[in-house]
């Protein structure tokens, strides 16, 4: 446990002594809820829905998973600055499991994405998003298991490179696309076939439908259109972060150097 | 067995190159090796494979009994091993860096505490526990990196360019400081250097070249192969002074940078004599005892080239 701890306590003090992360970790919630609840949503009027309200109602969930994903990949940068300076030879020589080391450092990324997150979650009641409390607590569940999958995706990757710019295009080019495609910003229903597969195949789009299920679970307000039911986007979601996980500490052992 | 480092026929190949060919030496604890070569001699390869970072692929390697290949958990537990790139984090400070590493290596609490004052104490750097790594000088920090890798008391310290970056007085102290420590700890220190007056102080020394140990010994033993002393001929025409020289007295040279290099028996009576004998054709004579440069100069009739090693 021991070793697990203290790469979990360093990625968390780095994150807390490098100001401009932490303030950019604050900012970043605060814009989009500033964005969102002053009237941006009333521009979009998707398939399915009705209201200002309506639409904010379901695209918040969304923005919340965009802040998981971006905080939770981009946490994983710092193992590409690890291994250029040379900190991840010195983890990699002790008597650590790869699995230990892949488990702290995923650790370290879900707590911190699951921070903002959470900030980002409480503002929502500002803005006319109503849950309760059981809600509340499933939610935070869902998000802690979805930051921890997204994290091992981006470990997965960061584990491979040596440069971070390499690390920024690999993930500009997935995560866009990867987010947009989840259902965050429309339903399915009503998009091109072609399309409408894309979101089938994407696993985000079971973590953000099990997500808005939880959060909406004791109020009137359901998903739009014919989202994907709680037990399979629980499953799906569940076997994610699993695949993730043990796929990182595979890619973990295998780059040894 | 038990109290050595072993490398037996250990071979590693790159798909563009051939890292390593055939390599074989052994080091006792309480020893001090200094592996010797200049840039893309395989050290860094041999480096790596030694501290558990890189796969043996031909060969084997036991460290204190345990083979390398199949039993890497059992020896990264005895292992120190310092790196040429920091192994600090410079967001953190000093003390920080050793707590990280020591529960890295299951040591906590009062033991973990005491062990860090000691080393504190010891490397002279108590004052500074609470600063962070990234504001201080890089010899203080290369100090602080030892002490890291010694903090779980290690049986084996590997170091690779342990004194690049460091000035003279601080070279000469690290130098005397593994000394101490081989000898009243048994410790085993196996090192790479690319710097001459470094592998000097080691007890024994391997010197590899594109990927061959060339030589293996203690260093008065190997510069004693060479054969009494090493003259340095300057000349505005090297090339005919070369052939006459040899055509007059036997002894053949070798043309480098640095002029005309040949060895001989009691050099002084030579470098009289061949002043006399080619006075127009000489510019100046350099005579000295042999160093480990000619002593690889001699194995691979190549100059030894003190390079910063940036090889992978």
């Amino acid at each position: 446990m021991l070793p697990i701890t203290t790469i979990w306590w360093r990625e968390i003090i780095r994150f807390y002594r490098q100001r401009s992360r932490l303030f950019s970790a604050i900012a970043q919630p605060l814009v989009f809820w500033l964005l969102i609840g002053s009237g941006l949503s009333a521009s979009f009027q998707p398939a399915g829905a009705s209201g200002e309200t309506g639409y904010m109602t379901y695209f918040y969930p969304g923005i919340v998973v965009l802040v998981l994903l971006f905080t939770s990949i981009f946490a994983t940068i710092s193992v590409v600055n690890d291994r250029r300076e040379g900190f991840l030879q010195s983890i990699l020589v002790a008597p650590v499991p790869r699995w230990q080391i892949v488990l702290a450092q995923a650790l370290g990324g879900t707590t911190l994405a699951l921070l903002q997150g959470l900030l980002l979650l409480l503002l929502a009641p500002t803005i006319g998003i109503r849950f309760g409390v059981t809600s509340l607590l499933l939610s935070i569940g869902v998000m802690t298991l979805l930051a921890f999958g997204l994290t091992n995706l981006g470990l997965l990757i960061a584990w491979r490179m040596d440069s971070t710019q390499g690390f920024h295009a690999i993930m500009n080019l997935l995560l866009i696309p990867i987010w947009l495609l989840s259902g965050a910003f429309f339903p399915s229903t009503g998009v091109p076939g072609w399309l409408a597969w894309a979101m089938k195949f994407n696993p985000l789009t079971y973590g953000l439908a099990v997500f808005r299920h939880s959060l909406y679970l004791d109020t009137t307000t359901k998903a739009f259109g014919e989202g994907p039911s709680w037990a399979l986007s629980m499953l799906i979601t569940g076997l994610f972060c699993a695949l993730a996980y043990v796929g990182a500490t595979f890619t973990a052992s295998a780059q040894a150097n | 067995m038990e109290n050595r480092l072993e490398v037996e026929n250990l071979s590693y190949a790159y798909p563009e190159r051939r890292a390593l060919d055939n390599v074989s030496l052994s080091v006792s604890c309480g020893e001090i090796f200094g592996l010797l070569g200049p840039n893309g001699s395989g050290k860094t390869t041999l480096f790596k494979i030694l501290s558990t970072l890189m796969r043996i692929t031909s060969g084997t390697v036991h460290i204190l009994g345990y083979n390398l290949a199949t039993e890497g958990r059992m020896i990264r537990d005895f292992l120190g091993v310092v790196f040429q790139h920091p192994g600090l984090d410079g967001k953190l400070t000093i003390v920080e860096n050793l707590r990280h590493h020591g529960h890295l290596y299951g040591l906590s609490g009062k033991v973990l505490q005491r062990r860090i004052s000691e080393l504190l104490e010891c490397f002279g750097v108590s004052d500074r526990a609470k600063e962070r790594v990234e504001i201080l000088s890089g010899g203080l920090q290369r100090r602080v990196e030892i002490a890291k890798s010694l903090l779980h008391s290690p049986r084996v310290l590997l170091l690779d360019e342990p004194t690049s970056g460091l000035d003279i007085t601080a070279r000469q102290q690290l130098n005397d400081y593994l000394g101490v420590l081989a000898q009243t700890e048994d410790i085993l220190v196996f090192m790479t250097t690319h710097l001459l007056e470094d592998a000097e102080t080691c007890d024994r020394v391997g010197i590899l070249d594109v990927g061959r140990l060339v030589a293996l010994g203690e260093p008065d033993e190997l510069k004693a192969e060479v054969g009494g002393d090493v003259i340095l001929i300057e000349s505005t025409n090297s090339d005919t002074l070369g052939t006459a020289i040899t055509e007059w007295c036997g002894v053949s040279t070798v043309l480098t940078d640095n002029g005309l290099r040949l060895e001989c028996e009691h050099g002084h009576e030579f470098v009289r004599d061949v002043v006399a004998e080619f006075p127009d054709e000489i510019q100046s004579v350099r005579f000295g005892k042999p160093t480990l440069a000619d002593v690889f100069m001699k194995l691979t009739g190549n100059p030894f080239v003190e390079r910063e090693d940036t090889e992978n």
